[in-house]
């Protein structure tokens, strides 16, 4: 079994945390699992991106096409990564773009968000979610990160089994924010079965 | 804590490494922060001071040294004290130390000693992406090459015994993606004891020429008897999936290489490299015989491959060997899965589909974080500045002020570099100079430079960014601070006065958000003929926001607002952005510093109630 999931966004959405929480889920269910990150200057408000592989894997990094999933915080980062996912995978991406400050400037253009769900339409499958809508109602945007693990839960997206991913939840966030990350959670699940 | 757990983990490549250091009972550690390799001094900063919370004593010494240089020489005395000692930095941070490192490995060690090198191919956070495998022939020592967090944790630990067993220092060296690899990691017992060492005299420490011309032949003799260990060791290793075509590997391309056996079905030999200097001559030749042709597969310099024709020219074997240039194998940036998978499937004529790659997407480049006392700095000077004034800069986050609109970076090479080559502008040149350096940089290796400037008389304008820690690795501490790496009281240093007292001038002392004092003392640094230092004071607006509590919000006034755009072209915050036509801030990253209001000359920013 060989399975891979991107997780990706823009610095500061909490995207190393949810990779993190899926790589110590996996572990927990008793797979094998490596994930690569990047650290230091890319952090400050740069794109990105971890991928979490689970089974008889040994690259921390993804090759192009063979991703069965994207979990995408920002449109724009769901599409710089379009072309890791496999065309029977999928996209999962949250709707509200961060237009890169250097855009403002004048430099580079931010595409309409429509044209981006078009390309990633015509390459596999996708799935959109307003995740800091539901994270600001579940209690904090910070909770984003779990909304958007409850709805890769709903979709079946993620080879780990959904005691692991909460036990591990419960694990990682401060005590007092367990509540609302759970409450996260279910609601990023109830989202994807409407 | 996790790290000071048992059984299975998830860990980090760096995390693995330190825990490895604790199961091999690691009495002194030492570092200077830098990406990829800043977190295995991190992990050990946070056990001690968690085993101090906790009321316990913590089993090792820890520092993050001033320098690569200092934390070398710390480590090599703790070892020539009879104590294990760990030393860990970045690729180019090896260069800083390496003055001491190839001395260093005449005398060798006692206590078993291990230098962590971080190397950064593809450059993804660093100003170059040397192969500092290189540096383990260049001074001969023993050096250990992982591939997965497990790896690393064991070598680690085989590192210090190694390392013991040839009184010599061992390199372990990492990649990016082996420090940032997270994996599972099966833990060992922890061991750990405080020790103190002692210091035996009378040893051939001091290396006057008489002395080294003896040590030389000596380190060669130990080098030897660390080939015999290599051609034992069970890090060089071979996996047989059967064929007759052998692939030589090593590091994070090794992982690459085992997938592409499994996913293409290759029938073929691997000889996994794992002590990669000296390299197990015999296992190669051994394994070169059996293989009707071979092709080595490593990141950057063709190390391995140079190394492996030069054995089989010596053994009078006759296989053709591939590497570089073979494929997509290149001499420059990380390899990924579909390189390799590219070039083993041409090898071994697999099947093996080009993928497209995917389209010119718009860059998301990092940039100053909204608040940082950095834009305000720039800002003021570019006010006041002429066109053709050249900006050296420094390593930083600052470094950033690269980008548009500020344009504060024209010329950087490496640590402490601005002072050094502001020093030479300001000589070669007549344009205005003025050099960005921060503070931790500055203590780091702006001070030699600044001592250079001030003796020669050069005239031109040191901006020194002082924030109160180093920030870009993760906001380690620095001299400048009050509490040192393992959470006890230090001294810290004044920088004003350290500036003063090496006999600059014209000093003076500015917060950057008070943009008209910032542009003043700009204005009067330029106009002071001969050296000038600005101290640009302010916290770091990350350190700030975890301890203040209150912040203020501004607003944009839209009535006011004259749509002049200055708050976007000219100090670019990201917490600006356009809504329609209007401006507006975004709430959730306005930090409250206060600087934009002196910056729009409508006044239509105004402090709103949170």
């Amino acid at each position: 079994m060989k399975k891979s999931i991107v997780v990706a966004g823009v610095g500061g959405q909490g995207v190393i945390t949810a990779a993190n929480i899926l790589a110590r889920a996996a572990l927990r269910d008793g797979y094998n699992v490596v994930m690569s990150e990047l650290h230091g200057m890319a952090q400050r408000g740069g794109n990105v991106e971890c991928s979490v592989r689970i089974g008889d894997v040994y690259s921390p990094i993804v090759g192009n096409e063979t991703a069965n999933a994207i979990i995408s915080f920002e449109p724009l980062e769901a599409l710089r990564n379009l072309q890791k996912v496999r065309k029977d995978g999928l996209v999962l991406t949250d709707v509200n773009p961060i237009i890169p400050p250097l855009v403002s400037l004048g430099i580079g253009k931010y595409p309409a968000v429509e044209e981006i769900f078009d390309k990633i339409s015509k390459h596999c499958r996708l799935i959109k979610i307003n995740a800091d809508e539901i994270a600001r109602k579940a209690g904090s945007i910070l909770t984003k990160n779990v909304v958007m693990l409850g709805a890769a839960t709903a979709l079946n997206i993620l080879p780990v089994s959904e005691e692991s991913l909460i036990e591990t939840i419960k694990g990682t966030v401060p005590p007092k924010y367990i509540e609302i990350n759970m409450k996260a959670f279910e609601m990023g699940k109830e989202e994807m079965r409407k | 804590m996790e790290l000071l757990g048992e059984g299975k983990k998830v860990l980090l490549g760096n995390e693995a490494i330190a825990r490895g250091a604790l199961e091999a009972d690691v009495d002194v550690a030492t570092t200077y922060p830098g990406t990829p390799s800043s977190e295995i001094a991190d992990s050990l900063s946070m056990v001690a001071r968690y085993l101090k919370n906790s009321g316990k004593e913590v089993p090792f010494y820890f520092q993050y040294s001033v320098n690569e240089k200092v934390a070398l020489e710390f480590a090599a005395a703790a070892s020539h004290a009879g104590l294990r000692a760990l030393t860990c930095m970045k690729h180019v941070g090896l260069n800083v130390a390496s003055d001491a490192l190839m001395t260093y490995a005449y005398v060798g060690c006692k206590g078993g000693h291990v230098i962590v090198t971080a190397d950064d191919p593809s450059c993804h956070s660093s100003q170059n992406e040397q192969d500092n495998r290189c540096y383990a022939k260049f001074a001969a020592l023993p050096m250990l090459e992982p591939s997965s967090p497990q790896e690393a944790k064991d070598m680690t630990v085989e590192a210090f015994a190694l390392s013991e067993k040839l009184s010599l220092p061992v390199i372990l060296r990492t990649t990016t993606r082996v420090s940032h690899a997270r994996g599972v990691v099966e833990l060992a017992p922890l061991n750990m004891t405080f020790k103190k060492g002692k210091f035996e005299k009378g040893g051939l420490t001091v290396t006057v020429p008489a002395v080294a011309r003896k040590l030389h032949p000596v380190l060669l003799e130990k080098m030897e008897r660390a080939k015999e260990i290599s051609n034992k060791s069970p890090f060089n290793f071979v996996e047989d999936f059967g064929g007759e075509y052998g692939i030589i590997t090593s590091g994070a391309a090794y992982n690459y290489v085992r997938e592409a056996v499994d996913d293409l079905n290759l029938k073929c030999k691997i000889l996994k490299i794992g002590m990669s200097n000296p390299l197990p001559d015999k296992k190669i030749a051994e394994f070169l015989r059996e293989c009707k042709k071979v092709i080595v597969v490593e990141e950057l310099e063709p190390y391995i491959e140079e190394q492996v024709k030069i054995i089989a020219r010596d053994e009078g074997i006759g296989v053709d060997i591939y590497g570089k240039g073979y494929g997509k194998l290149k001499r420059y940036y990380e390899y990924d899965m579909d390189i390799v998978y590219s070039t083993l499937a041409k090898f071994f004529g697999a099947e093996w589909e080009e993928k497209e790659e995917g389209e010119k997407i718009t860059d998301r480049p990092p940039v100053l974080c909204p608040g940082c006392p950095h834009r305000a700095t720039y800002y003021a000077v570019k006010q006041v500045a002429k066109p053709d004034t050249i900006y050296p800069t420094d390593i930083g986050c600052y470094t950033l002020g690269l980008l548009p609109p500020y344009k504060t970076a024209d010329f950087l090479l490496c640590m402490g570099s601005s002072i050094g080559t502001g020093c030479g502008f300001s000589k070669a040149t007549e344009q205005p100079v003025i050099s960005f350096i921060g503070d931790s940089t500055f203590y780091h290796a702006g001070l030699p430079a600044l001592v250079n400037a001030i003796h020669h008389n050069h005239n031109f304008v040191v901006v020194i960014l002082d924030n109160s820690t180093t920030a870009m690795t993760g906001h380690q501490p620095h001299p400048g601070n009050d509490i040192d790496g393992m959470g006890n009281k230090a001294i810290s240093m004044d920088m004003e006065k350290v500036v003063r007292g090496l006999g600059v001038k014209h000093v003076e002392v500015v917060d950057p958000r008070n943009l008209n004092e910032a542009k003043e003392a700009v204005r009067r640094a330029l106009e002071y003929d001969g050296l000038s230092v600005i101290i640009s004071k302010a916290p770091c607006i990350l350190l700030e926001r975890k301890y203040k509590k209150e912040r203020k919000l501004y607003q944009i006034n839209q009535e006011k607002c004259r749509k002049c755009k200055i708050c976007i072209t000219k100090f670019a915050c990201p917490a600006f952005y356009f809504d329609g036509d209007d401006i507006k801030i975004n709430a959730a990253l306005c930090t409250g510093c206060g600087v934009c209001p002196q910056v729009c000359p409508f006044d239509a920013i105004e402090e709103v109630a949170e």
